[in-house]
């Protein structure tokens, strides 16, 4: 328990410690990672039974400290135990890594030898980090090496390890006043290409004070280095026309670290062994242990083209500022004009701030090798086109959700995955990655909709009629978003592009044709949908939540269109059992109203069809005699007197109002009961004069806003029945 | 909803340029957009296609190098174009592989260019392996062993080739601008683990993607047809078919082999177009192999699903693996016309 209370307040100084200065890309999720970390040892710190920490999470935390303890205080003659304990801390490690507080005690027990060395080379190849590594271990670390305890295999694998972990260590000032030490290190045959590979990460300008002769490839490495920082200092003369490669990416900790990494941002757990096992049948993944290739500056081709493979020139070339070392947006604006671009751009994906870089420069050959990755690697990683895999499923979901983010964060849509959805559309089943294919179709770029609609919309309509209630509720979501982004997008673009006189013309009439016949099509599907599932309230507040933004396209988006919506939305929604329906219909009828007036304002500039306002004048008409004068539907419709009478509701047209509507009839009631709650029976009709203005006053106290609103805009109060 | 469209009506008019481009597909991209939208709202595959007769390109060839392509098991990859890649710059491509691939090897050990390695990369172009004159050169890589003896033999074995071409790309290569190199087929011949490493080097540097390619059923039997056409001297081998059956536990396939003559003799009947194939004869065809089989088998192969067809001609299996045996140019890029 003290242990751990420990671990938290340390993880918490680290957290509010400046970041700056973690040397690689590793720190923007190791960050993140600190935070989740912290809070789940918190909790699972202050209460042993929350049940966020599952049972078997903190049984296994409390053996890890009986572990360590037992590693702490040295060897007991007991050997049965320390192959327990070793099996814990590995278990632990390779599943959640250890904690500063943990990979501390297990370096000193490591280096001190105590267990000999085939534990201290078990305990190396286990620790993993789940945070970061305190500086102060490693200093620790390095005086056990100075007590010469251990044997040289297990210097070596400290080495490596040290090299691996670098980035883990959350300060390397101290570490740096150690470089004599690791220098006098270069002089161990065994250790000095590892040794080598730590002074290279290690070294800044302030270090090159000595000089030493050495041809090898490390050494080389190294020198080179030492020569561009204090060129006068080095008199050996190093071919220059040589590229350095130092590779350290498959050593023995990083398919942990990764796995780690991508159950610590919030992937499903699976065990290791998944993660690690050939999932793919036909290709392995090739050198990466992610879809999306990981950042790396354009280092080959740019050098090659230019036959100059000059180490020094490689540093100094002011023309350039690699990726590894951007890390905040101010850093990006200073280095905007020299910025080194990925050497695959699929990388973008993973950094907002390339993705803020992608966004303002228009370079078609950047976009285009985002675009044939992209489609690529979609095709590949689609699941319908493979057997099905529930792993690899989950990983394809976690794929287009990091598309979605981007898109998302770019507030526009990638051409390639409008090109997937056109092949894979019509494959699909509506069911597999629902949520993630539907916002695809909510980013598909503005266009004509006339012409995708045979592509596209065709075979969702297919999916949308014979898929179930919830299905059809989500894809009236999905097309709300599509209408958002696309008004969105034409406003931005009308405003900020008419300034310009560009030679093209393309009317706005037509992007507004193609935005209307959106809207017929999905007024097509609600009236359809309305039948097949009987009136449901819940899918009835899917579609007015997307008349919801078709109403105010004039005065929200500042573009000419108003589409009203079609009689099979309409009068179902008005005869509605549910209040607030019918309360969102009067929110929405006052909004078209508004819309429609400051349109017929501003006539000079934009005139809507008459036909347009006669639909609206029709239904406002409907609307004022169903909740208002109790003369329901006194044009155009006739229903046989028989008819009604077999229904026994002769009198329908008196049942029509505020206080009869089905829909307010438990209002009606309520407030009557209000005023003398002993009435055993009420009597409606008795709701008049100054009572009805006592009533709506009452239905507007209980929330229904848009009644309020509706009220006050289409009818005047004086003619109160 | 009509009124709006007279064009002096609002001073919005002159919408975006980003709009315009849009519409009139411009850009590389949106004429790449625009071809995924006519392939997909037409049949993907046109329903007949010319047998392609020698042209000047293929005399080109040069027969040592396209030596080296005969004889061996192919697995296919899809390309997308490649980021600035250059012709001229061979030479510093194959020092730079060798160094990666050496890197990789070792595994943490610092290398350099131009170290002396055990192995060699080679790569060069195969002169007039290609459909057209607008297609791209193809070309070659190879790694081959240098055996350690200073001896006259310094070159060693092959251990791994690989090779990119462009057969009749004029619809891809409308959409790429100039920066990118498109060779849309990659052959690989060797172990998968170089295989990896060499992609994942061409990946990382041209910034491209592979993608394994699949042969469908579908195109497995229109490559049967055509390589039956085949006129030959004499024959190597049967003409086989392999059928597979997905059942459980174990799926069951049903292997067909047919003497070659007798299927050429088939086909010339089935046979009607003079200079191109059409999709009705290949149907035709298969037809006929379907329903002898069920003749004498009681067996609809029409329902199984064919994987694997093999002629004297070349084999191909529907995981996307090749062979190619005859020496004859011709076939071969008829071969590589059917992707």
């Amino acid at each position: 328990m003290s242990s751990q209370k420990k671990v938290n307040s340390w993880a918490r100084k680290r957290t509010s410690q400046d970041s700056s200065s973690y040397q690689t890309r590793l720190s923007a999720w190791r960050v993140k990672e600190d935070l989740n970390d912290s809070k789940s040892i918190s909790e699972c710190g202050q209460n042993n039974t929350v049940e966020d920490c599952e049972g078997a999470d903190g049984q296994t935390e409390n053996a890890l400290q009986i572990a360590l303890r037992y590693f702490e205080k040295g060897p007991i003659k007991t050997s049965q135990n320390k192959e327990k304990h070793l099996k814990t801390v590995e278990n632990v490690a390779w599943k959640n890594g250890l904690a500063p507080e943990g990979i501390d005690i297990l370096l000193s027990v490591a280096l001190s030898g105590k267990f000999g060395s085939a534990v201290s080379t078990r305990i190396f190849k286990c620790m993993i980090p789940a945070t970061l590594i305190s500086e102060d271990s490693v200093v620790k670390a390095v005086s056990w090496l100075c007590a010469g305890k251990c044997s040289g295999s297990t210097k070596v694998l400290f080495y490596r390890w040290l090299v691996a972990m670098f980035d883990f260590i959350d300060h390397k000032e101290q570490i740096n006043l150690l470089y004599g030490f690791f220098f006098a290190s270069l002089q161990d045959d065994a250790l000095c290409p590892y040794v080598c590979h730590l002074l290279y990460l290690l070294t800044k300008k302030e270090n090159v004070l000595v000089l030493f002769q050495g041809m090898q490839p490390h050494l080389q490495a190294l020198l080179s280095l030492y020569k561009f920082f204090v060129p006068t200092l080095i008199s050996v003369s190093l071919p220059m026309k040589k590229k350095i490669y130092f590779k350290n990416s498959e050593n023995l900790w990083q398919t942990a670290l990764l796995a780690l990494r991508s159950r610590n941002q919030g992937f499903p757990s699976e065990p290791l062994k998944l993660m690690l096992a050939n999932v793919y049948p036909i290709k392995r993944k090739w050198n990466s242990h992610s879809i999306i290739p990981v950042l790396n500056s354009c280092n080959y081709s740019k050098e090659s083209r230019k036959k100059r493979m000059n180490l020094s020139d490689y540093f100094s070339s002011n023309g350039s500022f690699p990726l590894e070392q951007l890390k905040s947006f101010p850093q990006l604006l200073q280095n905007i004009h020299c910025l080194e671009l990925p050497s695959q751009m699929g990388a973008v994906l993973n950094s907002s701030l390339l993705l803020h870089y992608i966004n303002c420069v228009r370079d078609e050959s950047l976009l285009l090798r985002l675009y044939h990755w992209l489609s690529q690697t979609l095709q590949e990683e689609c699941i319908w086109y493979k057997v099905n895999n529930y792993d690899h499923g989950k990983e394809f979901a976690n794929f287009l959700d990091t598309i979605l983010r981007a898109e998302c964060f770019l507030q526009e849509g990638f051409y390639s995955c409008e090109a997937f959805l056109y092949k894979s559309l019509p494959l699909w089943d509506g069911l597999c990655c629902r949520s993630q294919f539907l916002q695809l179709v909510s980013w598909i770029p503005f266009s004509s909709f006339s012409e995708v609609k045979p592509l596209l919309f065709d075979h969702l309509s297919r999916l949308f009629f014979t898929s179930s209630i919830f299905f059809k509720c989500s894809v009236l979501q999905c097309l709300k978003e599509l209408l958002q982004n696309w008004l969105l997008w034409l406003s931005m673009d009308v405003h900020v592009k008419s300034v310009r006189n560009s030679p093209l013309e393309t009317t706005l009439g037509g992007s507004m044709n193609s935005v209307s016949e959106l809207i017929h099509y999905v007024g097509w599907l609600s009236t359809t949908a309305v039948r097949l599932e009987s009136n449901r309230t819940f899918l009835l507040h899917f579609i007015l939540d997307f008349y919801e933004k078709v109403c105010d396209i004039y005065i929200n988006y500042n573009l000419p269109l108003v589409v009203l919506f079609p009689p099979g939305v309409f009068y179902p929604v008005l005869l509605s059992l549910d209040s607030s329906i019918l309360n969102q219909l009067c929110y929405i009828m006052d909004r078209y109203h508004k819309n429609l007036t400051a349109a017929k304002k501003n006539e000079i500039e934009f005139s809507f069809s008459s036909k347009t306002y006669q639909e609206f004048n029709q239904y406002l008409t409907a609307m004022v005699g169903c909740l208002w004068t109790s003369k329901p539907f006194q044009k155009g419709l006739y229903i046989d007197p028989e008819v009604l009478g077999n229904a026994s509701v002769a009198e329908y047209k008196k049942s029509l109002n505020l206080v009869h509507h089905p829909a307010f009839l438990s209002y009606t009631v309520s407030f009557l009961l209000q005023e003398c709650p002993e009435e055993r029976k009420v009597n409606m009709s008795s709701i008049r004069g100054k009572k009805w203005n006592w009533y709506l006053d009452y239905l507007f106290s209980e929330g229904l806003h848009g009644l309020k609103h509706f009220i006050r805009s289409s009818i005047h109060r004086s003619s109160v029945p | 909803m009509d009124s709006y469209d007279a064009p002096e009506l609002t001073p919005r008019q002159d919408a975006s340029s980003r709009l315009k481009d849009f519409f009139i597909g411009a850009t590389p991209l949106q004429k790449r957009l625009e071809s995924v939208r006519k392939q997909t709202s037409f049949i993907p595959t046109p329903p007949r296609r010319k047998i392609p007769q020698g042209s000047q390109l293929q005399e080109d060839v040069d027969p040592q190098k396209f030596a080296v392509l005969l004889h061996k098991q192919w697995t296919l990859y899809s390309l997308t174009p490649l980021y600035k890649f250059s012709y001229t710059d061979f030479k510093e491509y194959s020092k730079l592989l060798t160094a990666f691939i050496a890197a990789e090897k070792k595994k943490g050990l610092a290398v350099e260019v131009g170290d002396d390695f055990n192995i060699k990369v080679i790569f060069s172009t195969l002169m007039g392996v290609k459909g057209t004159e607008r297609d791209p050169e193809a070309f070659l890589v190879q790694i081959l062993s240098k055996s350690q003896l200073p001896s006259e033999h310094k070159e060693g074995k092959v251990l791994w080739t690989g090779w990119f071409c462009c057969v009749f790309g004029d619809s891809l290569l409308e959409t790429v601008s100039e920066d990118f190199t498109c060779l849309p087929l990659f052959l690989a011949n060797g172990a998968e683990t170089n295989t990896a490493i060499i992609g994942t080097w061409f990946q990382k540097t041209f910034d491209c993607y592979f993608r394994p390619l699949a042969i469908s059923s579908f195109n497995l039997s229109w490559m049967a047809a055509m390589w039956t056409a085949c006129k030959m001297d004499h024959y190597m081998a049967t003409t086989e078919f392999l059928w597979s059956v997905p059942c459980s536990p174990h799926s069951l396939d049903i292997s067909y082999a047919i003497h070659p003559e007798d299927a050429k003799a088939l086909w010339d009947n089935v046979h009607k177009t003079p200079g191109e194939v059409t999709q009705e004869e290949v149907d035709l065809f298969m037809d006929c192999l379907y329903s002898h089989f069920h003749r004498h088998f009681k067996i609809h192969l029409s329902a199984t699903r064919l994987v694997r067809v093999s002629t004297s001609v070349a084999s191909a299996h529907t995981d996307g693996k090749i062979k190619v045996s005859l020496k004859k140019s011709s076939y071969f890029f008829l071969f590589l016309h059917s992707f």
